[in-house]
């Protein structure tokens, strides 16, 4: 270990009141900076909230919106909340097995020179803008046939796949060794030592994984502007059609020129809000569980 | 402890037994699948954002990235990057000149000063923060906290330092840079923060100790010690967090006004290469419009996957460097 020289130049050991004020001084910064971040998270639900709230009632959810309405007839976003549930979904069923499936083959079966490559591949992967996954599925699958929530849920699951994968490895890893070894030591194949010894230990962890990157996905608007947003106002629940949802209708009424959109949209933003808030909480309450549960065997 | 040790580095024997099983076959076959799969799909996200924007980098070449310009009425067609890429850097580097002393703040207060009793409670509540969706943080920006910071913050700013370019007149619409500057310090903060509080974790409390015990304050400590230690994966997190700063579309197109200039003025409109692909989802008239936007993807693109290799370059060497050192430890 190389000594970190702390009588270097700019540090100096001599003036000790003034160094203490810095200290205090700097101390009471990270206090500051701790103190904005919450402020800041307090704010924003705040908000939300206050505006959410009192907007929010059964038509949100039960009643389509109106084109160009102009009597005050209660309008909602069922179509939004349908087309949700569907788009994330789906999305959720593409993307768990395959996650899954690549951390199994990173930790159980790749040699380390590709196991590092594919570790690579799912940290890139994470790093691609949504905006730039969006215009990937367009090109690929909406140009020349039109946009469906099938295509969709598949950009939302691309965006899932590096989060369900990196989550899964790290679980995998956490499994004892002795499991594995002691389950093919009395003769259990290596599929069926992975599929029921290794991987029901670890699913703990992969809910978590999945109920983070499903409230992660749920919110996400970039990708799905190219895939799935020119709709009609009908509740569908076909993902064959492309299909309204919550984030993107959101986006839409933001941009309206009438208050009463605004209102629809705070009404929206708050009801996913909480979603999304209740899921990552969960997901934490998992996570500890799990981390106490592996500890304490 | 041992445990774990040996349980990430699997035993990894090739299979040798005399009968070779279906199962065990198949399943590697059908996971190893999986993983070519994801190698494929970035490769075939490369070569479609490349592929889509083939016209526009035939008609303009190079020219396109200097080029501050677009107009998508039929015959009269011309598009350029450049207002993209200034609005990009500025909003993005301006969000992390922010973000950058905000999260190492909060982290080193995780780290070093929180009580045992809070740590738990404002960790979760930090990282709240990153789970909110970037629509409502737009929802937000435009409708709450770009009219306060138009009123209070950009005229006081503009009053005090109109002599800098930099503050300007505020611009009427309401929207500007400056919203989305800190529309964007706000998204980045809880992952830069939460990269950096692993970070110091990492710190051998043998040497912060020591540290303290010459008779350090703590914030020599941190300098000295601290700092340096982690120092790389900083540089890591760092860049990490402007990558997904250019990369954010939504709540910037929410809030920054779209205009297709370069200006120094930060309460002006402006707009990203991101933001102008997210406000032009209804559709391109034509081939050469969609082919452009494309391009700008395919800049972003490049943009996040060499700030994402980078990240990932001085993660690796430094996880090696100091897996090394705390072996000759022992």
């Amino acid at each position: 270990m190389s000594t970190q020289d702390l009588t270097g130049p700019g540090l100096r050991l001599d003036h000790l009141p003034r160094r203490k004020r810095v200290n205090r001084t700097m101390e009471g910064l990270a206090w500051l900076a701790a103190a904005i971040a919450i402020a800041i998270l307090g704010v924003v639900v705040y908000s939300v909230g206050q505006r959410g709230w009192s907007e929010l009632n059964l038509n949100l959810i039960t009643k389509q919106p109106i084109n160009f309405s102009l009597t005050n007839a209660p309008q909602g976003l069922s179509n939004a909340f349908a087309g949700t549930i569907v788009i994330v979904g789906i999305a959720m069923l593409m993307a768990l097995p395959a996650g899954i499936l690549v951390a199994v083959y990173v930790n159980e079966f790749a040699p380390a020179p590709i196991r590092s490559v594919i570790t690579l591949v799912i940290d890139v992967l994470a790093g691609v803008p949504a905006i730039v996954i969006g215009i990937f599925v367009f090109v690929l699958l909406v140009v020349g046939s039109g946009q469906s929530g099938l295509k969709g849920s598949f950009s939302l699951a691309i965006l899932m796949l590096p989060f369900v994968a990196r989550t899964t490895i790290e679980v995998l890893a956490l499994v004892p060794n002795a499991l594995r070894e002691a389950s093919l030591a009395l003769g259990v194949p290596r599929w069926r030592t992975t599929l029921s010894i290794v991987l029901p230990r670890a699913i703990g962890g992969i809910l978590t994984g999945t109920v983070l990157a499903v409230a992660r996905v749920a919110g996400e608007t970039a990708p799905l502007l190219f895939t799935s947003s020119v709709v009609g106002v009908q509740t569908d629940w076909n993902p064959a059609h492309a299909l309204q949802t919550i984030p993107v209708a959101i986006f839409e009424l933001s941009e309206s020129p009438d208050p009463k959109d605004h209102a629809r949209a705070w009404a929206a933003g708050f009801v996913l809000l909480i979603f999304i808030l209740f899921a990552s909480l969960t997901a934490r309450w998992l996570a500890t569980r799990n981390a106490r549960k592996l500890a304490g065997r | 402890m041992s445990a774990a040790d040996i349980s990430t580095e699997p035993t990894r024997r090739p299979f040798t037994g005399r009968r070779v099983r279906f199962g065990d076959v198949s399943l590697q076959l059908v996971a190893g699948a999986a993983a070519l799969g994801v190698t494929v799909l970035v490769g075939l996200i490369v070569w479609k954002i490349v592929d889509g924007s083939r016209l526009a980098i035939v008609k303009n070449g190079w020219a396109f990235l200097i080029r501050v310009a677009w107009n998508p009425v039929p015959g009269r067609e011309l598009y350029g990057a450049a207002s993209f890429l200034f609005g990009t850097v500025l909003t993005s580097f301006g969000a992390l000149l922010i973000a950058a002393p905000l999260s190492i703040g909060v982290a080193l207060f995780l780290t070093e000063l929180a009580p045992r009793v809070i740590q738990g409670p404002v960790t979760a509540l930090v990282e709240t923060l990153a789970a909110v969706p970037s629509v409502l943080i737009g929802l937000w920006g435009i409708y709450v906290l770009g009219p306060v910071l138009r009123t209070s913050i950009e005229s006081w700013l503009h009053t005090v330092f109109g002599f800098i370019p930099l503050f300007g007149d505020p611009s009427a619409a309401g929207a500007s840079i400056f919203t989305a500057i800190i529309v964007l310090t706000i998204m980045i903060l809880p992952i830069v923060s939460s990269i950096s509080r692993e970070l110091f974790r990492e710190v051998p409390s043998e040497l912060k100790e020591g540290a303290l015990a010459l008779g350090t304050t703590r914030w020599e400590m941190v300098r000295g010690v601290i700092f340096p230690y982690a120092r790389g994966g900083i540089a890591a997190a760092l860049i990490l967090g402007l990558s997904r700063a250019m990369g954010e579309a939504i709540a910037v197109t929410q809030v920054v006004g779209g205009s297709p200039t370069i200006q120094w003025n930060l309460f002006s409109t402006g707009d990203t290469l991101a933001s102008k692909i997210a406000a032009a989802y209804q559709g391109a008239v034509t081939s050469l419009q969609l082919s452009s936007l494309i391009y700008l993807g395919l800049v972003l693109l490049v943009f996040s996957l060499l700030a994402n290799l980078v990240a990932q370059w001085i993660v690796r060497r430094v996880a090696r460097k100091h897996g090394v050192t705390r072996g000759g430890h022992v």
